[in-house]
């Protein structure tokens, strides 16, 4: 009886300890997916508000919106050419010079850096990623503009006097900042996540196959163009694509130094402006539902553009995750 | 070798040497722009540290003052940022490595969730804007903290997932087989494992969103005096920052060389810390 | 040796190295070092012109090592360096100031798994070619068929060239990458464990190959299969620990070994 009664208790004590931890695993299980599935919402919701707050603005312009170049809070007539002309023109200047020294210096660490030295380089330009966008902004705007205003670009436009095209390109006063400035402080910012990816997908190549490469008398040049590159060529678009994604986003680096002008220069060294320039210098000054909402309606298009080219950065790592895995 | 093959080796030998001097180059252009900016930062931010920083309120246009109305709210808002997204980051991370490891949902959020992480943050300024300031009728500190905590929650979220999964299974076995439910196992076993990981994640994410400007533009907009309301417009650095920095007063101009200063001390004070913490780990690989 | 193993002396037993033949590389007194640890301790050891040698012994023994040294392929990695002589042609490629594109053209590689590169079959062996010749479009299709043929490849390949090199199964991936290698006419060719990955039958393929090669080729092979070794090498070198232990011609070493470790060996009693 008396052992009976101690299974007894032990069965009992069992049960409830089972149901209790049944219900807290239950919940647990429950409350981590609601988060993830708040995390989920979050985007969809960034999709239906900024498509209700650019609602006015798109009924009223409809789709020439896009290809209007006006932009006057006083008519009230608003188009998203010139920001857009700006965010590409900025992000292209940025990529032409970033996409080189960022590959260069992913080089330079796999294949050239002594051992003792990988580590600090990397951090040291991984530590660019880690300066707040509104220090490239002040930075940009009372050092590197001036600078480039002295010395840089009288220099450029003597340069290319005369020659077909780029003459149109750097041309007018050097006013300091502008398009051209703005397109090279993006080029420092996007510098640290074209180095890093490449620098990791380099790593990937199979030490063997570039021996294979040095066994055939192969330069350390022609291991890392011929065989290096094209292994990882998936990775380093990538990692390219992400850069982009940054530098069509940025907003207070731009602003600082962009020179914020509604207008489409045919110049590099005229100011000019970016989509998210353009919100964050007006918006808190916008009066009126239609300037808002144009505004908002701006970062909307800012939105889908950037969700497209980080989407297909992230598929094409992702790609290249499950071949690796494989 | 013919002379012929000489040459051509020549011709790429010389290639070569190019090729490495460029790459030598590049990385002398990233490390120099490095030092460059951090160096005038110094430069200018210390030349202009004083006390008066620390103990007076921004002044008005032209006067003298310091920024401490503006490190207070930026703390405030940046600590209950992280009071809010971290749970929430935490928790989606862990569901996405333990419960729902593999399933379909996971993939989905791991896109979408790398997708937000480096989204333009003015986007989210534009969308709490929309959710929290136009309906409520003002701007807020709340709406900046709401703000702050979407940017932070996709690190978190990301780095608590990958923390988790470097967590042995036999770890998770071994917990299981002594009959500790699930969650337990979570808890006490994988949470502990992966602490430094997860401490690191969080350290990251408060980097992120302490020297973050665009999205608090039209949320927590500024204040020029010292408020603790969380219901109406504060001040933060980043915001006085862009203000200080753009206007044509030279004290103004200093005031905001010492905010970038400290606001970037803090970034790089927190990614040092975070990396030392997961440097032994990855040095063992 | 009464108890010896007949299978160790296999009826495709490599023709008798001529023990006439020239010394192409002469390994001379030579050491390696992977940072302190010693890894090679004074090795000498001759590679006869047109003959294969096998480097056998178990694993850990060097005989990767002493074959990375023959190419410098150690230059790539810090903190590796090597002592001692080793004369190719009487010029010790050891010395500082050698040229090592050069040095590597002039000998040829293959890695224990196939490593085609990224590109297509044709691209794989004429990219090679490239580095030092120009040759003609027609002159180009030619030796990328002759090297194909004599790795016997180019009947299986002949219609899709231009295919990926990493489409083809793992034998044929290193039979490419035996053909990339000849087709820059190398002096010497080193394999390095060339079918530790490959299955018997695209095994026996290669071995005839290496059996074809020699005609032109001085071979280098680091094998851990002894009935390899007895089957395609001329000359055998036991290694252990990072020493050699006994070199002779490949039926002397498996039938009349001189050293009690190297009978040990081949009877398998360890290793």
């Amino acid at each position: 009886m008396d052992v009976a009664a101690q299974n007894t208790g032990v069965i009992v004590a069992d049960a409830a300890a089972l149901s209790r931890n049944t219900f807290w695993d239950g919940f647990a299980r429950q409350l981590t997916r609601a988060a993830v599935i708040l995390v989920l919402i979050m985007l969809g919701g960034v999709m239906v508000a900024l498509l209700d707050g650019a609602a006015p603005a798109l009924k009223t312009f409809g789709f020439s919106f896009l290809t209007t170049e006006s932009w006057n809070p006083v008519t009230e007539k608003f188009g998203a050419v010139a920001p857009i002309y700006g965010t590409l023109i900025t992000s292209a200047i940025a990529m032409i010079i970033g996409i080189p020294i960022g590959i260069g210096i992913a080089i330079f660490i796999t294949e050239l850096c002594p051992r003792w030295l990988k580590r600090p380089i990397s951090t040291a330009i991984e530590l660019l990623a880690g300066i707040p966008s509104i220090i490239y902004g002040i930075w940009g705007l009372f050092i590197l503009a001036p600078l480039l205003q002295r010395y840089v670009q009288p220099a450029l436009i003597d340069l290319f006097d005369g020659v077909p095209i780029l003459s149109d390109l750097f041309t007018g006063p050097p006013y300091g900042i502008g398009v051209l400035t703005a397109g090279l402080i993006l080029s420092i910012m996007v510098l640290p996540f074209i180095t890093s990816i490449t620098r990791d997908v380099f790593e990937t190549v199979p030490p063997m196959l570039k021996e294979s490469a040095y066994g055939l008398g192969c330069t350390t040049w022609e291991v890392v163009r011929r065989i290096v590159l094209p292994y990882t060529r998936t990775g380093v678009i990538g990692g390219i694509m992400l850069g982009l994604g940054r530098a069509l986003g940025e907003t207070m680096a731009v602003t600082f130094v962009i020179g914020n002008a509604h207008k489409i220069a045919h110049s590099l060294l005229a100011p000019g402006t970016t989509i998210s320039a353009s919100i964050a210098n007006e918006f808190t000054e916008a009066d009126g539902v239609l300037y808002t909402s144009s505004l908002i309606a701006l970062g909307l298009i800012l939105f889908v553009i950037t969700f497209i080219v980080l989407a297909a950065a992230r598929l094409l790592l992702l790609r290249l995750q499950q071949k690796a895995g494989n | 070798m013919n002379a012929i093959a000489r040459q051509r080796y020549q011709r790429r030998k010389i290639r070569n040497y190019i090729a490495m001097a460029l790459a030598c180059v590049a990385t002398s252009l990233g490390l120099l722009a490095l030092a460059w900016i951090l160096g005038t930062l110094l430069w200018k931010g210390f030349g202009n540290l004083s006390f008066d920083v620390f103990t007076q309120m921004t002044p008005p246009p032209g006067g003298a003052g310091g920024l401490l109305n503006a490190i207070y709210g930026s703390f405030i808002q940046t600590a209950i940022a992280t009071l809010i997204g971290t749970p929430i980051g935490i928790l989606a991370g862990t569901y996405m490595a333990e419960y729902g490891r593999g399933t379909k949902l996971t993939g989905i959020v791991r896109f979408i969730n790398d997708i937000l992480l480096s989204a333009p943050s003015i986007v989210v300024g534009l969308f709490v804007y929309e959710i929290m300031v136009a309906p409520m009728g003002h701007f807020s500190a709340w709406a900046g903290c709401v703000a702050l905590a979407i940017l932070m929650m996709p690190v978190v979220v990301r780095t608590t997932e990958d923390m988790l999964l470097l967590v042995p299974d036999s770890l998770r076995e071994a917990a299981s087989a002594l009959g500790a439910p699930r969650h337990h196992v979570i808890r006490k076993v994988c949470y502990s494992a992966a602490r430094a990981g997860l401490v690191t994640g969080v350290l990251l994410a408060v980097a992120r969103i302490s020297g973050e400007t665009a999205p608090l533009l039209f949320t927590s907009l500024n204040n020029q005096f010292w408020s603790t309301n969380m219901n109406a417009p504060m001040s933060n650095l980043p915001v006085v920052i862009f203000q200080f920095a753009l206007s044509p007063y030279a004290d103004w101009q200093k005031l905001a060389w010492v905010g970038a200063l400290i606001i970037t001390l803090t970034v790089l004070i927190l990614n040092i810390a975070a990396r030392t913490l997961v440097a032994p780990r990855s040095q063992q690989n | 040796m009464k108890d010896r193993p007949n299978i160790l002396v296999p009826s495709t037993t490599a023709s008798h190295g001529n023990a006439t033949a020239a010394e192409k590389v002469s390994i001379r007194d030579v050491c390696f070092y992977y940072g302190e640890t010693m890894a090679l301790k004074h090795i000498t050891l001759p590679l006869y012109e047109r003959n294969v040698t096998a480097f056998i012994g178990p694993s850990g023994c060097g005989k990767s090592t002493l074959l990375r040294i023959l190419n410098r392929m150690y230059d790539l990695y810090p903190k590796q360096r090597a002592s001692g002589e080793v004369l190719l042609d009487g010029q010790n490629i050891l010395a500082p100031g050698q040229d090592l594109n050069l040095l590597r053209a002039r000998i040829g590689m293959v890695f224990q798994k196939p490593t085609p590169f990224p590109m297509s079959i044709y691209e794989n062996i004429a990219f090679g070619v490239r580095l030092y010749e120009k040759l003609s479009r027609t002159d180009m299709d030619e030796r990328v068929e002759e090297s194909l043929r004599r790795t016997a490849l180019w009947e299986e390949v002949r219609n899709d060239l231009h295919r990926s090199g990493m489409s083809l199964s793992g034998g044929q991936q290193q039979r490419l990458c035996i053909a990339r290698t000849i087709a820059v006419r190398p002096h010497v060719i080193l394999l390095d464990e060339p079918t530790s990955a490959l299955d018997p039958i695209s095994t026996a393929k290669i071995e005839e190959l290496i059996y074809q090669l020699k005609a032109d080729y001085t071979i280098a092979i680091v094998t851990h299969n002894m009935q390899q070794a007895a089957r395609v090498a001329d000359h055998t070198a036991f290694m252990y620990l990072g020493e050699l232990v006994e070199f002779g011609p490949t039926d002397q070493i498996f039938t009349k070994p001189r050293e009690q470790r190297t009978e040990d060996y081949i009877t398998g009693r360890f290793g």
